[in-house]
């Protein structure tokens, strides 16, 4: 038998294989973590996945939810051990294979050279991967399984337990009336608002960009600091002090500008349609500097001799704009533009800290202005509909990646990957 | 001629009206903000612009140590939290971006595409985890774990960006480098972080002013209001009723808004640079 299916075979037990291939070091340690791995995660991997299947048969002896998190501790722990196995059996035949091949084997030395250049990469990026790992993999992956159980204030642990139940969840979302009627009424509105509100603040930054750049104005550089302000100030900050501005007892624009034109006040916060008006020219003002500054810095990189040349072929201005402004300004900010669409489909931030979701709507359960983000929010925090919420952010994970990965599929970085 | 520059002057009059009437809808929030902090009284019911009689009331209460109102406390909370973020980002970032652009090593394109995958993901979709196990590993109320979480969070973008940016500086200066006997330690020290100061000023602007703004992480898991970050502080302020203490608020915004706002504005260029290249570069 030819030695690369003998080491292989013999690699089934972690290190034998390196040892028959006169690779001590290696075999030996092979062995001292196979061992060391059984040791310690013994526990983990018997409980966690019972765990995850049963999740608890006994109150009160068993958690669901820490039996969920061990289980999905015990697949992680489980996807390592077997990327190791796998090197170790790769390794082994590729070291028989050289015997077979009648090549030299590497020496100790050559193969800790080989260990530290292969292994920089590793030891360099490890620990943020094993920080994103725990913080964000974890969690996520951990949020997503509850979504096929049936977790909320009901079956709480520790006094209950909870248990699978499949697409249910997704299932009630689509037929109970009122669950589907609010989600298609949040999902109808986080549509509306990301289109308005970004086109809004996506044209006003360009349209800025385009009129302070006229080459005789003068001024430039006060009115691009004043215009940048709104991103200058920290976003949280600005979103309270407009609460405070549109508020109708106390607010300025009820009480000032609207009283000084002679308008009625509008109730900003009581009524979901001016609430969303109001937000939609919030987030306008908000998010415009960004957009201007990036199309600024594009503005000033066409080079003359484009608009030269169009003087000569006799374009008007309103032509040169449409023709070599416009499209220059497009394709550079694009992925920009793209971020800004789905920057805003998950802006929690001005919808919760304005008027927290609200006003209340009568027939519904979630707020009149709630973006799906926001109405997850809730869910979990105030009605501890676990379950729901999680099948939710389900759903709206898809979504987004649907559209991420178009995006990023026409760009660079992407093409970077293969 | 004549008609060509009557209408040059139409169009600078009207666009210097325009920019004057944005400017005014810009500044007019943020002065009212400042007239609203030197107004007397807790309730602006009867707030000017411009306070006839003004007072410092408000910002020596913000200092008085009322146990409802420890915006100290707050402020400092946030500083911690906000530069741990940042300084946690931007070693994890570098030396992530550092491998991914620079080795070509077994898992790197399923480590990118795994970067591209999480960046999509927003990271409220632990929400429900974070929570539930919060309160159950009795992890409430913890700073360190907030930071573990906000630094987590900012990987997979942030790397994005400054692998990007890491692919455009030539690989020819690494390899002369390496000739004249340096390690790859010293080439990323050395040779690449000088180089790509741009893009590290963007993500030490991210990782800053993420934690600084985030409620939606914070307010899950900090509970106690000694624990509290600004954003959480100031929004319970704002929201009690009738706006009781929307002008103690405005003094706290103003407080924090002036040396962010500053901040910004000084370091713009630096981060601006590296925001464009990393844009349309993706």
């Amino acid at each position: 038998m030819q030695h690369k299916k003998k080491a292989v075979l013999l690699s089934i037990i972690p290190g034998m294989g390196q040892l028959y291939n006169k690779q001590w070091l290696k075999g030996i340690c092979l062995i001292i973590l196979a061992l060391a791995y059984g040791f310690i995660f013994a526990d983990l991997l018997n409980i966690g996945l019972w765990g995850m299947v049963t999740l608890g048969t006994e109150v009160p002896r068993d958690n669901s939810v820490f039996l969920l998190a061990q289980g999905i501790l015990a697949i992680i722990v489980v996807a390592l051990g077997i990327g190791v196995y796998y090197f170790n059996l790769r390794d082994a035949y590729k070291t028989g294979q050289r015997r077979d091949e009648k090549l030299p084997l590497y020496s100790l030395k050559e193969q800790y050279f080989n260990l530290i250049e292969q292994g920089y990469p590793y030891l360099v990026s490890g620990p943020a991967l094993l920080l994103l790992i725990f913080s964000v993999i974890f969690p996520i992956l951990f949020s997503f399984s509850l979504a096929f159980t049936n977790y909320n204030l009901y079956n709480s642990p520790p006094a209950n337990l909870f248990s699978w139940v499949g697409f249910d969840t997704f299932v009630q979302i689509f037929t109970v009336d009122i669950w589907r009627t609010t989600f298609i009424d949040v999902l109808s509105w986080t549509i509306i608002w990301t289109l308005v509100a970004t086109t809004l603040q996506v044209s006003i930054g360009i349209f800025l960009a385009v009129v302070v750049n006229q080459k005789d104005l003068r001024f430039k550089k006060l009115i691009r600091t004043i215009l940048v302000l709104p991103w200058a100030v920290p976003g949280f900050v600005t979103i309270l002090i407009f609460a405070g501005l549109f508020n109708e007892t106390f607010g300025a624009i009820n009480l000032e500008i609207l009283s000084a034109l002679g308008i009625d006040s509008i109730p900003w916060l009581t009524n979901p349609f001016w609430t969303r008006v109001a937000l939609i020219l919030i987030q306008g003002w908000l998010g415009f500097p960004y957009v201007f500054i990036v199309t600024t810095g594009v503005l000033q990189s066409i080079p003359d001799d484009l608009y030269e040349a169009a003087i000569i072929d006799g374009a008007s201005a309103i032509q040169k704009f449409k023709n070599i402004t416009l499209p220059l300004i497009f394709i550079s900010i694009s992925p920009i533009i793209i971020t800004q669409y789905t920057f805003n489909f998950n802006n929690f931030n001005i919808i919760y800290l304005f008027n927290g979701g609200g006003p209340a709507v009568a027939g519904s359960n979630a707020g009149g202005t709630d973006i799906l983000v926001s109405w997850i929010y809730s869910l979990t925090m105030t009605s501890s509909q676990y379950a729901l919420a999680a099948a939710l952010t389900i759903l709206l994970s898809i979504f987004v990646i649907t559209i991420a990965l178009w995006q990023f599929r026409r760009t660079k970085s992407f093409k970077g990957v293969n | 001629m004549i008609a060509s520059k009557k209408s040059n002057r139409t169009r600078l009059l009207f666009s210097y009206l325009l920019l004057i009437a944005v400017m005014v809808i810009i500044i007019y929030p943020l002065l009212w903000t400042i007239g609203a902090s030197f107004n007397p009284g807790n309730s602006l019911v009867s707030t000017k612009m411009i306070p006839d009689n003004p007072t410092l009331f408000h910002y020596k209460r913000l200092f008085a140590g009322e146990s409802s109102l420890q915006y100290v406390t707050w402020y400092l909370n946030s500083m911690k939290v906000s530069l741990f973020t940042m300084l946690g980002t931007l070693i994890c970032v570098s030396f992530t971006a550092y491998a991914f652009s620079r080795f070509r090593f077994k898992g790197r394109k399923n480590g990118l595409i795994l970067f591209l995958l999480l960046q999509m993901i927003p990271q409220f979709s632990a929400l429900i985890a974070l929570y539930v196990l919060a309160q159950m590993l009795g992890m409430m109320n913890n700073h360190w774990l907030l930071i573990m979480l906000y630094i987590g969070g900012q990987i997979p973008m942030n790397t994005y960006l400054m692998k990007g940016y890491f692919d455009s500086i030539p690989f020819e200066l690494d390899e002369s480098a390496r000739i004249d006997g340096a390690g790859n330690t010293r080439i990323f020290w050395q040779i690449l972080l000088p180089l790509a100061r741009p893009m590290l000023a963007v993500v030490a602007m991210n990782s800053f002013t993420g934690p600084l703004g985030d409620f939606i992480l914070s307010s899950t898991i900090l509970r106690s209001p000694e624990t509290y970050t600004l954003p959480l502080g100031l929004y319970d302020l704002v929201n009690q009723k009738q706006g009781a203490s929307y002008t103690t608020f405005a003094a706290g915004a103003i407080l924090i808004s002036i040396p962010v706002a500053i901040a910004f504005l000084l370091l713009q260029k630096h981060f601006v640079s590296g925001l464009t290249s990393g844009g349309t570069k993706g």
